[in-house]
């Protein structure tokens, strides 16, 4: 799978009849990894890369790359206000960032020394300056954490560890949708139909597509092929 | 869909799952819908497949109904609510009206999906006034504070529920309460900003803060929202808590952080107020 996604999968894939791909990857989460490993580009690869690891451990390990991405994108937020930050928004931004490094250290602190190293962000695309920015970039972080607690959510098998994940998971879900809403005030956005499917479900999604979703965020290489599935 | 494309609907239902809609599915999945209205019809066909499909622990049908239950007492209030003419309801009921309708929609969703999943089911007479004591659907106040309560309800009940949802035979339905557990989220944050500004109370925010708010039994109870130690660590005495100023703003920061749970019977002592006597 890994050299898969590193090797030269894309033109191959697009030979791949769709439902004679979807038939024979049959496990439908690695069939996502696959179509996405093409879209998106490989990064760092030859460097170390962080591996989360296995079992439970691994998916805390994954937690904490995330926690880690977030505390350190509203960390930067905070630092530099874009221009024309309103007091309610600063308020909202500041208990987000304040939440997000207590998840962080949270984390760090529970895994001890298990725990991954200190990732480096690369927020090089984003204008931190620029309201309409820093609230795009928000809103796909905290929908990405949504969809990625609540897809890991079966891959737990300490009870008390799904637990302090529903706890999380939660408090990201307020957050994307303020976050939504200052994007939209006062407009269905907040739990939009882009994010809420028509059985009133939230996203919901494996590792592997997370991980491949932030990846360009960060600049270290993350490993998680030894993750449950 | 949001993400990516049609996989990302499938992948909302595990490898499993997907084997059996190849098996009982598949050509009309694939050979008589276009992609598009797949993507679009693909959750329903396969919460329909899961559901004759898998075998539920007694536990798990347990708890679909006890989360059906609370959904029918969301679902009605919304209707009702979201039925009213603006001339009948004292606030700013128009401005906030595109919110609760997404909220109701999403309620009516949650109902047909636990009912697909477990049949229909009793579904209790309620009194939204509790004897009197509330006009949700004349006065806009009451009709957000009621919101904000059940959603935090909601949030809090689903999760206390997640580690009775984990017998391998049940892992589809703890994904789908997870799903169903975060949109309840997004529907409290939205709810109690709204109460914090119709009220004129910042304090309010989208995220609980100690065990603030009120019914105090929404926010208290055995495992009250005024948490500060997770999982056996004390938040408050973390290394590296970056800019974030020790004393109360710490200990409030520590305790929005983390959503708490409700106990099965506290969450459905909160909803019998609400029953019709």
């Amino acid at each position: 799978m890994k050299e898969f996604l590193q090797g030269n999968g894309g033109p191959m894939l697009d030979k791949v009849n769709r439902r004679y791909f979807l038939r024979s990857a049959g496990v439908a989460a690695s069939a996502g990894a696959l179509i996405m490993g093409c879209t998106l580009e490989d990064h760092n690869i030859g460097d170390q890369a962080v591996d989360l690891g296995t079992g439970d451990i691994g998916i805390l390990n994954y937690a904490y790359a995330l926690e880690q991405l977030e505390a350190a994108f509203y960390t930067q937020v905070m630092m530099t206000p874009y221009v024309g930050m309103s007091m309610e928004e600063k308020t909202i931004l500041t208990d987000i960032m304040y939440h997000e490094v207590i998840h962080r250290q949270f984390f760090k602190a529970a895994l001890g020394g298990a725990a991954i190293k200190g990732l480096t962000p690369n927020f090089a695309g984003i204008d931190f300056l620029k309201r309409d920015d820093v609230l795009k970039y928000a809103k796909i972080f905290e929908d990405t954490g949504v969809a990625a607690y609540n897809g890991a959510g079966n891959l737990i098998t300490n009870p008390g560890y799904l637990l302090i994940a529903g706890k999380i998971v939660s408090v990201e879900a307020r957050h994307a949708s303020a976050i939504r809403d200052l994007i939209s005030p006062n407009s269905a956005l907040f739990a939009g139909d882009d994010v809420v499917d028509i059985n009133g479900l939230d996203g919901a999604l494996p590792p592997s597509a997370v991980l491949m979703a932030v990846a360009p965020f960060v600049k270290d290489k993350i490993d998680g092929s030894h993750l449950p599935s | 869909m949001n993400f990516f494309n049609i996989l990302d609907v499938i992948e909302k239902i595990d490898a499993d799952a997907y084997e059996r809609v190849e098996r009982e599915s598949r050509r009309y999945f694939f050979n008589r819908v276009s992609s598009k209205v797949a993507a679009l019809a693909g959750p329903a066909i396969l919460a329909s497949v899961v559901t004759k499909t898998y075998a539920q622990t007694s536990d798990a049908i347990d708890v679909l109904k006890f989360a059906l239950t609370l959904e029918y007492l969301e679902d009605e209030y919304y209707k009702m609510g979201n039925m009213v003419a603006d001339s009948l309801m004292v606030g700013d009921y128009a401005k906030y009206k595109p919110v609760f309708a997404q909220i109701g929609k999403h309620e009516t969703q949650h109902v047909k999906y636990l009912e697909a999943a477990l049949g229909a089911q009793p579904k209790p007479t309620f009194d939204f006034t509790v004897g009197g004591a509330y006009d949700p659907f004349h006065n806009f106040d009451n009709f957000v504070f009621l919101s904000h309560a059940f959603e935090d309800t909601g949030v809090r009940a689903y999760k206390g529920q997640a580690d009775r949802l984990m017998a391998v035979a049940d892992k589809p339905y703890l994904q789908v309460a997870l799903q169903i557990h975060s949109v309840e989220a997004r529907h409290a944050s939205i709810s109690r900003r709204i109460l914090g500004a119709i009220r004129n109370k910042p304090a309010i925010k989208g995220w609980i803060t100690n065990d603030e708010g009120s019914p105090a039994a929404v926010y208290q109870g055995e495992f009250s929202e005024a948490t500060v130690v997770q999982g056996g660590v004390n938040i408050i005495g973390l290394d590296g808590l970056d800019g974030i100023p020790t004393g109360d703003t710490l200990f409030k920061a520590a305790s929005e952080a983390f959503d708490e749970i409700l106990t099965k019977k506290e969450a459905t002592d909160i909803a019998m107020l609400f029953f019709k006597k």
